[in-house]
């Protein structure tokens, strides 16, 4: 793997000078060519529950301009009438019911920031609400399994709500076929420990846009992870603001783009309140002609931050030619008074200094690319709390690797020799 | 109880990519290496010594533009790099490298099974890593660690034997696994060395800079490698001369000083 370059940005106010990492340059020269809206700080980007507040994105927006959003008009537009099927495991204790959208807002969500979420948050159908109650300390995981249910577009909001020093898992699947655009609000009691896993195995037609926001109790922690494999649009958000000092949250993505998928990941910590921690990290793969992915992580200490601990990561692995990948980290620091900053993007290929000492004990190649990109995702997926979702996702991982037919990278593994007439 | 096994190696010529086109670096390297002995090969930093090493186990930097590497009368050449190490040859290499999130207990099971063409038998397995890693003084904790990760240098040439000691190749070729080691550890990997020529009557290509690992490692013959080829064989004797002359009485385009 390439080596990740470190740096911690100390600059007071914006960050336009981020690196941007692309593997092809060509392309990324076309793109800034079109020109796009300058960037702002992140907290002066929108953020309401009214949707006037989010005209129609051009694609042009910084929020939507690595964004197809050509091909999500149905999501984009109001009045979506689909649903998605549900099924749920619900450990003792736990419940859901029906809320409506004025209910979900006075429970304290982060509001929507684009017009995807915000129509999702305004939806005709009011929200589910998952409720974890307080002090309960789950052994098992709330599992709700989301179903694509027709083509009618879908915009559906989930709130889950975990009171004070809960203890709990949640797992949202996505699968089949939909389009969807999804909020899904937590708000975290005082000293819980909440992870939220929400796993995308959507089939190839699938658009998916989804918010996923946690306000984070104070003393406690929350973590979210993202696995996207399946979909032709998808992209998820997930933001992070503290309720209170003390607090620690860690997001983490893995993906995997095949041929003609976009697979979007963005995140935004906003650190709000002095004395928490945050940890960021993201890992993706690529392959075949097209294939695409964008990871914009965007952290913001603001002033009243102090004692901020931060830092974030994405690293992608290129496996095919043709296939790009976008990392943008922005980091603001508004406070001098931090703990830690810093921030690291790499995008690389196959190593081939690691296949061939694979290979060189024997291990044939296709087996040495599995254990390099099994190795690459390992620190990522070790932190999915159930062993048997963690073997899910590995597989499926390794059921994506098989169908590669590894172009460019390391194609000549027998020397080239012009000996034998000699 | 061992067979007989023979590389030979036979007017090779190998050429590397660079910027100004391809640059010739072995110029007709002659060597039979067989079971049970060991050839010590020396020469000037930039000789070619590595270069020797890792076209013999199909490193896709280098081309084979002429001569022919043989296994037991197979064509190693025509094979990939995974099917050399499955016929029976070993590269410990000078510069190991890191493969991050593989284990060292995974990557060795998973070499092991490659070479013997099926899995080892679990118990006797574990038990074998676990002695073979206590006979090299390496803390089982390494098992649990990412391939090379970390590692020093050490660590990492400790780690090289521990393979050859497990996967029992035929023949292995050592790249400078000395280089860098303070004699305690030279003298723990050489008795790694000396375990797996009496164990299974290893053929060993030993290509060193030093002449110090010869205390350790009996060579039965020595070679002097200057500009990509063989100028000077012999016995042991040879190898004490070298220590006294250095390598200026062969005319070498490459200054040997650079060390
Ligand atoms: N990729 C490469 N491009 C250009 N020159 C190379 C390359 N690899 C090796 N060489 C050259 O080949 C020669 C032999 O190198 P090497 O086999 O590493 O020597 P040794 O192991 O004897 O020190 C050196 O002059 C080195 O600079
Ligand atoms: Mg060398």
């Amino acid at each position: 793997m390439p080596v990740a370059d470190t740096l911690v940005d100390t600059d007071a106010s914006v960050t336009d000078a981020s690196p941007t990492t692309h593997v092809d340059p060509q392309t990324a020269a076309a793109a800034s060519a079109a020109g796009f809206v300058p960037q702002q700080s992140r907290a002066e980007r929108a953020a309401s529950f009214d949707v006037a507040a989010f005209p129609l994105p051009s694609g042009r927006e910084e929020e939507w301009r690595f964004t197809p959003v050509k091909k999500l008009a149905a999501l984009l537009a109001e009045g979506a009438t689909g649903h998605l099927d549900w099924t749920t495991s619900l450990p003792e204790g736990v419940t859901t019911s029906t809320i409506s959208a004025a209910e979900a807002q006075g429970l304290g969500i982060l509001p929507p920031q684009d017009r995807a979420a915000v129509l999702a948050a305004a939806s005709a159908d009011g929200a589910v609400l998952v409720d974890v109650p307080a002090e309960a300390e789950l052994t098992e995981p709330v599992r709700i399994r989301l179903d694509g249910a027709g083509a009618d577009p879908v915009h559906a909001h989930v709130v889950v709500r975990a009171g004070r020093f809960a203890k709990a898992v949640v797992v949202v699947e996505h699968a089949g076929s939909a389009r969807v655009s999804e909020l899904l609000s937590v708000v975290t009691g005082d000293g819980s420990d909440i992870t939220v896993v929400s796993v995308q195995r959507w089939s190839d037609d699938t658009l998916h846009l989804a918010q996923h926001d946690a306000l984070v109790g104070r003393d406690a922690r929350f973590t979210h992870v993202s696995v996207t494999l399946g979909g032709a649009v998808v992209r998820v958000n997930a933001n992070v603001r503290y309720a209170g000092p003390g607090a620690d949250a860690t997001l983490l993505g893995v993906y995997f783009a095949d041929a003609g998928q976009h697979l979007e990941h963005r995140s935004f910590v906003d650190h709000n309140a002095p004395h928490c921690k945050s940890r960021v990290t993201y890992k993706g793969a690529l392959q075949g002609e097209t294939a695409r992915t964008v990871w914009v992580g965007d952290v913001l200490i603001r002033a009243e931050a102090e004692g901020t601990d931060t830092y974030e990561l994405n690293r992608n692995l290129v496996l095919t030619d043709g296939a790009r990948a976008d990392s943008v980290p922005n980091l603001e620091i508004e406070t001098g008074e931090i703990e830690g900053a810093g921030h690291a993007s790499a995008t690389g290929r196959f190593d081939d200094l690691q296949l061939f000492y694979l290979q060189a004990r024997g291990i044939p190649e296709d087996e040495a690319k599995r254990l390099v990109v099994r190795g690459f995702f390992v620190d990522v997926i070790r932190e999915i709390p159930l062993a048997d979702l963690r073997d899910e996702i590995t597989a499926a991982i390794e059921e994506e690797l098989a169908t590669t037919d590894y172009a460019a990278p390391t194609q000549q593994t027998p020397s080239q020799h012009a000996s034998k007439e000699n | 109880m061992s067979t007989q096994h023979t590389l030979e190696i036979k007017g090779l010529t190998v050429s590397v990519e660079t910027e100004d086109g391809p640059k010739e670096i072995l110029r007709g390297v002659d060597l039979t290496v067989k079971s049970g002995e060991t050839h010590a090969i020396m020469g000037p930093n930039g000789s070619g010594k590595s270069t020797l090493a890792y076209s013999v186990a199909g490193h896709p930097k280098y081309t084979v533009t002429g001569g022919t590497v043989t296994l037991d009368g197979e064509d190693v050449l025509a094979m990939s790099v995974d099917e050399r190490a499955r016929a029976g040859l070993f590269l410990a290499m000078q510069y190991p490298v890191e493969v991050p999130g593989v284990t060292v207990s995974n990557f060795l099971r998973t070499a092991k099974t490659a070479v013997d063409g099926e899995a080892p038998k679990l118990r006797t397995w574990v038990k074998d890593v676990k002695t073979a890693m206590g006979n090299l003084k390496m803390d089982p904790a390494f098992a649990e660690r990412s391939v090379n990760e970390g590692f020093s240098g050490g660590e990492k040439k400790r780690h090289e034997i521990l393979q050859m000691e497990l996967l029992q190749p035929k023949i292995a070729i050592l790249d400078e696994t000395d280089s860098g080691l303070d004699v305690d550890a030279l003298k723990i990997v050489s008795e790694g060395v000396n375990r797996a020529k009496d164990a299974s009557g290893l053929g060993v290509l030993l290509i060193t800079h030093y002449t110090r690992i010869l205390r350790y490692i009996k060579p039965d013959f020595v070679h002097v490698f200057v500009d990509g080829k063989i100028v000077e064989e012999g016995g042991p004797e040879l190898a004490d001369r070298l220590e006294d002359e250095g390598y200026d009485r062969y005319a070498t385009t490459v200054p040997a000083a650079q060390a």
